[in-house]
């Protein structure tokens, strides 16, 4: 449980007591880019604490399950009665040191051990959160792309539809000019008319009063006399008629 | 369950019969590179067998501490035999 907790401090402090060495074929190889595999559940089983499984199991076919107790109780007695564990005032500390650890471990080993539990199972999550996100954040991105390459098969209709828009410009531009430049020529046509009529016209006037400026003068006071009696003559024979007719 | 006979040299400790086990001694590896490469193996598995776990226990730190707790006792025998109780055993 304590192992738990120093996932990374015990490794830490046990490399320290072993020395770290260089030499030999060490990471010579491809890197190797497949995930490792993940720890093992469990790790080897101790009983009591001290003494690994497989001690049981090996003298399991030999002597049954009491084996390994006998042996032990059997060394015990030896190491005490040849005095090769000599009991003195360290033995009375060490097994109250042993009793108090065994109580500590007894009593809050299982809420050390669900602390450590909770703490390595927020690192998976951040990593696994980290991941998650990363991988919709690319499946927002392929989403986005095919909706681009949807996008991109309509452009021809967008490229369509502005062609139309160019040529309907260039047409109405055309057209414009065209009507510009027949105005400017009736104009200038209208013009030409105009001139030609005025000078007509003018021509007309002035030969209408030279004419009659040059008969006025030609009319002499004797032409006169003579117009003027023809005239009354004239006059007395139609009425001579008239009354004849009336 | 013998397969194809394997060389004295590559058979692990608790494979050797007890006849052949001085002449497995004598072909191991006793340069000091050999030697710190023993260590260093034995540390790794021990460490990936008891520490690097997802579930350990309290036996992978208590068996290094009891091993130090064995080990400064006996270096420590020479002070301790004069609390002995009996001169005679």
């Amino acid at each position: 449980m304590l192992s738990r907790l120093g996932l990374r401090a015990a490794p830490a402090a046990l490399k320290s007591l072993a020395p770290s060495l260089s030499v030999g074929p060490f990471h010579t190889g491809q890197r190797c880019l497949a995930p490792l595999p993940p720890l093992p559940e469990k790790g080897g089983q101790v009983r009591h604490g001290l003494i690994p499984e497989e001690f049981f199991q090996f003298l399991y076919p030999k002597t049954g399950v009491t084996g390994p107790y006998v042996l032990g109780t059997g060394l015990l007695f030896y190491l005490l009665s040849k005095e090769i564990y000599i009991i003195n005032h360290e033995t009375i500390a060490g097994a109250c040191v042993v009793g108090v650890l065994i109580y500590i471990v007894k009593k809050y080993g299982g809420d050390v051990a669900a602390f450590a539990d909770r703490l390595n199972e927020e690192k998976v999550a951040k990593a696994l959160a980290v991941k998650n996100d990363s991988i919709n954040h690319l499946e927002s991105i392929i989403e986005q792309e095919k909706k681009e390459q949807w996008r991109v098969e309509g452009r021809n209709y967008l490229f369509d539809a502005k062609r139309n828009n160019v040529a309907m410009l260039l047409e109405t531009n055309y057209r414009e000019r065209l009507l510009t430049v027949y105005n400017e020529v009736k104009k200038r046509l209208d013009y030409q008319i105009a001139v030609q009529q005025l000078t007509r016209r003018k021509e007309q006037d002035h030969m209408i009063n030279w004419i009659e400026k040059n008969v006025i003068q030609s009319i002499t006071a004797q032409q006169e006399k003579e117009s003027i009696a023809k005239c009354i003559s004239d006059l007395k024979m139609l009425s001579k008629s008239t009354r004849v007719a009336v | 369950m013998a397969d194809r006979p394997v060389p004295l040299k590559d058979t692990r400790l608790l494979d050797v019969k007890l006849g052949q086990v001085p002449s497995w001694i004598a072909m191991r590896d006793f340069t000091p590179s050999g030697l710190i490469g023993a260590v260093r193996r034995g540390y790794d598995r021990y460490l990936n067998k008891y520490i690097n776990v997802k579930k350990g226990g309290i036996g992978g730190i208590a068996m290094v501490l009891f091993g130090y707790v064995v080990v400064s006792y006996v270096w420590n025998y020479e002070h301790l035999k004069h609390d002995r109780w009996r001169k005679y055993h």
